[in-house]
């Protein structure tokens, strides 16, 4: 039979868990931006308390912090839908094509960039260059690259996100 | 048992080479050894699939699963014919013709086979240099004649040098006189995908370049700070880390020698302005990725503090080649001041779409017709933008310019790290005007005020004149603000944003008077 354990300071379990992670990565030096990745691998975002987390973690100013996050652009400090679509805006895409895809996706998701469908499914963002630029346009569905995208390539790939296949 | 080969790089996953993969391993099963490699760089074929026949590799793409049985029908595994056949692929002109040094394993190689790296003649230029002074490679280096691929165009051999002459003061976090090696894997310029294809394709030719870096100059540590976008790169590369340590390639005592050095990628997050190497440093010592000033010059305070080699991925794969071969075969490529070869990135609205490593010299023209076949879309191509979103849209008129540093130079344009995007005569370029001053306003890192202010003030004067809103005062005052930018801004960001719009006001002038109709460029679907 354990001994009664008295608890620690009540801590939320997101503040915990940020902390976990920091702890893993602290001692490299400039370790917030693995950081950072790692609060977002896990979370799907920066939740609102990692600033005042790390900054104590890695003795920072919560400033430092916060403007670190909210300097780069893939870190999002609101949760995604299930899914990330990102449509690639830069030239290459832009010569074939895009702009008019990017209208059309808008159009079929009925929603803007930056935002999340109604039923939660998709997160629609843009990119500047996925690195495929032989075959534009290009869009992003989470971690895989789509070449030659067409409105109905992208309304099939949806579909199979539905149907729990992509 | 026929030994067929398909590309597991993520452009041919892209347009469904794992789809492909399963239908042949489902139909043919054990008839066939299907070996996953490198791209052969030819993207419009892709996925393309080579059959090994007694004559050679014979190609067929860009193939669907779709295709298969009428492609069994053809008698695919003796490489018969078929409309989707291209031959023999080793004798295709669009390789036939180019110059592959720093990419001649692709296709050839499975990426993380250590065994075909080596077959493929890696490692070679390593252990040349572990017999050589640190002096004796920095001078092969210079020899070679190689200028920073990423687009600075920086003579590589004389900032090694400067890292080599440093003396690394000690470092607390390091416990050691440290000195680093990093390369600049942020490749962000739209149309350009090379340093992709070395980190996915054959990654152990980076870490080599990096190995060989790091002994010529006393370097330790290394970074490979590579993009977000790159997730694909990201696992392979991290695979040829973990296995180039577990064969004594990285860590201690490198190949027995006693030698050191630690590898390690950290990724990116978005910010188009870490590819400039100032701000890269600070990203990497998890800051703001704010541009600083120079002096001090990275290699002498760059990372940390500590004296940094910065290079580009195709500089740093560049290296093994020259170490083993010597830097005159090397130099023995192109002409004047630029040497060797130049991978080239075929992109937009093109025909034949991919990598076209060849000598510096070539003319844009050559580029676009003989190894591209003209516009994807069949139309006329009205322009051409090299080196990145920072970089001019040369007209027809110039496609004779031959490619190389200072010639591009001399007719407003820049090679850059080597992407050329086709527009077809469709484009409109007023739009691509606005593009290019709406891109600089969102990537800018805010240091400085004539890139952070100038670029929306850009925006907003770009407007009034493609309104027609008192266009010959606003084109002046557009004039004035690029000189401003030109001039002022801190790094090249704010600094080149200015060439793309002011190609367009001089070349295409007329279309910045006019609102197209069509919200951007045309292309075919």
């Amino acid at each position: 039979m354990a001994a009664h354990i008295p608890l620690a300071p009540v801590e939320s379990s997101t503040e915990a868990r940020i902390r976990t992670l920091a702890g893993d990565l602290k001692q490299q030096p400039g370790a917030l931006l693995p950081i950072l990745h790692a609060v977002q691998d896990t979370f799907g975002y920066v939740p609102e308390c990692t600033a005042a987390v790390l900054a104590t973690e890695l003795a920072l100013s919560r400033a430092e912090v916060h403007g670190v996050i909210s300097f780069y652009h893939h870190f999002r400090t609101r949760p995604a839908g299930a899914h990330v679509l990102h449509i690639c805006r830069a030239e290459a895409c832009q010569s074939m094509g895009s702009a008019a895809l990017e209208r059309d996706i808008k159009q079929l998701l009925n929603i803007d960039y930056h935002q999340t469908t109604a039923d939660g499914s998709v997160t629609l963002e843009p990119v500047y260059c996925l690195g495929n630029c032989a075959c534009s346009p290009n869009i992003r569905l989470d971690d895989a690259v789509h070449g030659r995208m067409t409105l109905a390539k992208t309304e099939r790939l949806l579909q199979l996100l539905k149907e729990g296949q992509a | 048992m026929t030994r067929l080969y398909l590309s597991c790089d993520s452009c041919a996953l892209s347009v469904g080479a794992d789809e492909l993969a399963q239908a042949l391993t489902a139909q043919l099963g054990e008839q066939i050894d299907l070996q996953r490699t490198s791209t052969r760089g030819m993207f419009w074929l892709e996925p393309l699939l080579e059959v090994d026949t007694p004559q050679g590799r014979v190609g067929y793409g860009p193939l669907t699963a779709e295709d298969l049985p009428s492609l069994l029908a053809a008698d695919l595994l003796n490489g018969g014919d078929h409309p989707l056949c291209i031959g023999l692929v080793e004798q295709h002109p669009y390789l036939a013709r180019q110059q592959r040094l720093t990419f001649a394993s692709l296709g050839h190689n499975r990426p993380l086979a250590m065994e075909d790296y080596a077959a493929q003649g890696g490692w070679s230029g390593l252990q040349r240099a572990l017999n050589l002074s640190p002096q004796q490679i920095v001078d092969e280096v210079k020899e070679s004649g190689l200028r920073g691929r990423g687009g600075a165009a920086f003579p590589t051999g004389i900032k090694w040098q400067t890292v080599l002459d440093a003396q690394a003061p000690y470092h607390r976090g390091f416990d050691e006189a440290v000195k680093f090696i990093v390369c600049n894997a942020d490749e962000g310029d739209s149309g350009t995908f090379s340093d992709r294809l070395v980190m996915e394709d054959n990654p152990f030719q980076l870490i080599e370049g990096m190995l060989i870096a790091a002994l010529a100059t006393g370097a330790t540590r290394g970074y490979i700070y590579l993009r977000a976008e790159y997730p694909h790169a990201h696992r392979v590369l991290q695979q040829a880390i973990t296995l180039a340590e577990q064969q004594g390639y990285l860590g201690e005592a490198i190949l027995g020698s006693h030698h050191r050095f630690h590898l390690q990628v950290r990724l990116a997050a978005g910010a188009y302005i870490c590819g400039e190497e100032t701000a890269l440093l600070e990203s990497l010592e998890g800051k703001r990725g704010m541009v600083r000033a120079k002096p001090p010059l990275p290699a002498l305070e760059g990372l940390f503090g500590q004296p940094t080699v910065v290079n580009n991925v195709i500089s740093l794969a560049s290296v093994p080649l020259i170490l083993s071969k010597g830097g005159a075969h090397y130099r023995d490529f192109g002409q004047g001041r630029s040497r060797g070869t130049m991978p080239l990135q075929l992109a937009g609205n093109i025909r034949q779409g991919g990598l076209v490593e060849v000598a510096f010299g070539v003319t844009l023209r050559e580029i676009l017709y003989d190894f591209g076949g003209g516009s994807a879309s069949g139309r006329p191509i009205k322009a051409v933008q090299i080196g990145g979103p920072l970089g001019a849209y040369i007209p027809p008129a110039h496609f004779d310019t031959p490619l190389d540093y200072e010639a591009l130079a001399a007719v407003g344009g820049m090679v850059g790290h080597g992407g050329i995007v086709v527009f077809d005569d469709q484009a409109d370029l007023g739009q691509m005007a606005a593009f290019a001053m709406e891109f600089c306003a969102l990537e800018s890192c805010g240091k400085c005020t004539p890139c952070r202010i100038g670029s929306t003030r850009a925006q907003e004067v770009l407007a009034r004149i493609r309104q027609g809103e008192d266009a010959e005062d606003n084109l002046a005052l557009l004039t004035d603000l690029c000189d401003t930018m030109e001039q002022a801004s801190l790094c090249a960001l704010g600094g080149m944003a200015p060439y793309p719009v002011k190609s367009i006001v001089k070349y295409f002038g007329e279309e910045l008077h006019s609102v197209s109709q069509t919200p951007s460029a045309g292309g075919q679907h």
